[in-house]
């Protein structure tokens, strides 16, 4: 049967809160067209986010739907991983929830290696509440709390990702959909810790603050500052400025996931419990 | 051994709590370590793996915090343990747990604060932080227990009470009860009651995750990936478990959330009275403080005042029938605790004009002549 969102959609809890132009619901779609192909009950997902715009997604797909506390989302993922190993587990959160306030939860899990897909929106400022600025807002980019540009060096969150212990790291943008789709759903197959980060738009204050004329342009923005991997071997530092690869960036999948770890352990100790008994 | 000695055992307090966790049917520990409740932590690192269940020691008290209550939706008796700082840290998820409805227990081992404090002493000085410590109008449940024996038993009645209403329970213990060595019974498991949460037999499609009944104000919540499929926030949400700011709706939420233990307040309290029947002078209090005043009180018998005490094993929801019946009852109350007067304000709202306190906060555990002092300093002003 042809792919059609509105299977994974709670219809009832339309409209949705996101402003028009907003990328939410490209990155949204594509998480559900990858649950599609990879034809996974719905019932066996847990999709967990912490606060913020992106956040509100859980609202609106019918799985086992967690919206937690600001930065929180991988802390109850983790719990849910330990009690249900079978399921699922998918967080999705913005820059500010994942890497601001929850970022000690982020490179702990990664190292961890247990086996949840991160999917972050990095829309580079706080939406939800306004338009401040994020630890992914650009070096010099305007923002409500940058009056005069931002003073701060932004995270390369997939090279955090990869130090940390991801298992899978993965950038595209919200114009970049096909290639979406096709990281999200390497991202849910990976077992171990995986990160995927999308690069989507926030008109409504970054786009405002930092002078895109509209919501279209910002895709365009997204699309000439991207390079693929062949491009980033062959480009001069200088050419690279200021642009980002997209693609996969990272995968191993030869090393050993946190909850089988667990399950070895518990099991080795049960029989040698049994023995003794 | 002889049949009465069965299962007697000779144990620190923390341990203890370890033993009831694991007989109450504990399958996730997350935590972090920190004075005086790291035991607690250690034992589960080697208890809950061979019982089948998950330990995880976790990068902050926060992030214990959201494991255990991720674990519990996911249809798993959990628990974190902590002290003061970690406490403070926890406020937050515990507000989420209370407003979302996850059953969980949160051990406290009280140590001196505030701040780092002494992390090696004892205190009684979060009493209201385990009352009011989250922000918002939220319900609270907190046993205070006062020898070994009591931390076996309290916790067992944590689990139960925490799966029962659907919600956080706090055991309020303190450095002196975590620590000490006594004798203690580990009941078997057919001597106890064990309650599990409740769940849904309706069918998935219709289901509403928050809806009540008249019968039964705690919700029927489904275990994540059993086939209901809903939403949990922390937003004001409505009987499916989605955000809503009818004010109707918003209020009968947080009415609701109290009602639900309120009203079964005498279920909830458990106090112990000691020599109470004639007492003139009583001695209220909780936790290893609840020791030294056993103590005071005996001493004044023999100096000829009739004192008794009143030892509360609940402090939250505040047990105002049980102290209130003390207050009318007799000339004075003391209230005695390891702060400088948290629960007393509770008391005093009774009758200001009876109420006296004893409240020494300087790590140690208050002693028995300090109360007597008391005792009859406020005799002679009677």
């Amino acid at each position: 049967m042809a792919f059609d969102f509105k299977n994974y959609l709670r219809l009832d809890k339309m409209p949705h809160i996101w402003c028009s132009g907003c990328g939410n619901g490209i990155i949204m779609q594509s998480v559900l067209r990858c649950i599609d192909s990879l034809n996974i009950d719905k019932d066996d997902i847990a999709m967990v986010s912490g606060i913020g715009c992106s956040a509100r997604v859980v609202g609106y797909v019918d799985f086992n739907t967690l919206h937690t506390a600001h930065g929180r989302g991988i802390p109850f993922a983790t719990g849910i991983k330990l009690a249900r190993p079978d399921m699922h587990v998918i967080v999705l959160a913005g820059d500010g929830d994942i890497i601001a306030i929850g970022g000690n939860h982020f490179i702990h899990a990664a190292r961890r290696n247990i086996d949840i897909s991160v999917i972050m929106f990095n829309n580079s400022n706080y939406g939800m509440t306004s338009g401040q600025s994020s630890p992914l807002t650009p070096y010099d980019a305007l923002t409500s709390t940058a009056k005069y540009g931002n003073m701060e060096r932004p995270f390369d969150m997939c090279e955090l990702a990869r130090g940390a212990g991801a298992v899978y790291v993965a950038r595209a943008t919200t114009y970049h959909v096909r290639l979406l789709d096709a990281l999200i759903k390497q991202a849910i197959t990976v077992k171990g810790f995986s990160f995927v980060e999308v690069i989507t738009a926030c008109p409504t204050y970054f786009g405002r603050y930092n002078k895109f004329a509209s919501p279209v342009d910002m895709l365009k923005w997204q699309r000439d500052s991207s390079v693929n991997l062949k491009q980033d071997q062959i480009m001069s530092p200088e050419e690279l400025k200021g642009k980002f690869v997209i693609g996969e960036l990272f995968k191993k999948e030869s090393e050993k996931e946190y909850t089988e770890v667990c399950a070895a352990m518990s099991k080795k100790l049960q029989i040698e419990g049994q023995g003794h008994g | 051994m002889p049949e009465k000695n069965k299962n007697i055992q000779f144990l620190q307090g923390n341990q203890a709590c370890v033993e009831a966790a694991l007989l109450s049917g504990l399958k996730v520990f997350a935590g972090y370590p920190i004075t005086p409740s790291t035991e607690i932590l250690e034992i589960l690192a080697a208890r809950l793996p061979k019982a089948g269940g998950r330990f995880i020691q976790m990068e902050d008290e926060i992030a214990s915090m959201g494991v255990i209550l991720g674990a519990s939706i996911a249809g798993c008796k959990s628990m974190t343990a902590t002290s003061g700082p970690g406490f403070s840290l926890k406020q937050e998820l515990i507000g989420y747990a209370s407003f979302c409805e996850i059953p969980c227990v949160i051990v406290n081992v009280q140590r001196g604060g505030p701040s780092t404090g002494l992390p090696t002493c004892p205190a009684q000085s979060d009493v209201m932080q385990a009352r009011w410590g989250t922000h918002g109008d939220h319900p609270a449940i907190a046993f205070t227990p006062s020898s070994v024996q009591e931390m076996f038993d309290l916790t067992i009645e944590a689990f139960n009470a925490s799966e029962k209403y659907r919600t956080p329970v706090i055991l309020l213990a303190d450095e002196t009860v975590a620590h000490m060595r006594e004798k203690v019974r580990i009941r078997q498991k057919d001597e106890i009651k064990i309650i599990n949460r409740k769940l849904p037999k309706s069918h998935p499609a219709g289901y509403k995750p928050y809806a009540v009944t008249p019968e039964n104000d705690v919700p029927l919540l489904a275990n994540f990936g059993t086939g209901y499929r809903y939403n949990i926030t922390g937003l004001y949400h409505d009987e499916t478990g989605f955000p809503t700011q009818d004010p109707e709706k918003v209020s009968a939420l947080i009415t609701r959330l109290h009602a639900k233990i309120e009203d079964d307040i005498e279920e909830i309290t458990f106090y112990d009275e000691i020599n109470m029947e004639d007492a003139e002078i009583a001695l209220i209090s909780y936790g290893s403080t609840a020791r030294s005043c056993m103590e005071a009180a005996l001493s004044a018998r023999k100096e000829g005042i009739k004192a008794g005490c009143l030892k509360l094993k609940t402090i939250w929801p505040f047990p105002k029938a049980i102290v209130a019946k003390a207050v009318l009852k007799c000339k004075a109350v003391i209230v005695c605790e390891m702060n400088l007067g948290q629960l007393i304000g509770e008391v005093m709202k009774i009758d200001p004009h009876k109420v006296f306190g004893v409240n020494i906060a300087n790590g140690k555990i208050i002693n028995p002549a300090d109360i007597l002092d008391k005792i009859k300093e406020v005799c002679n002003g009677l």
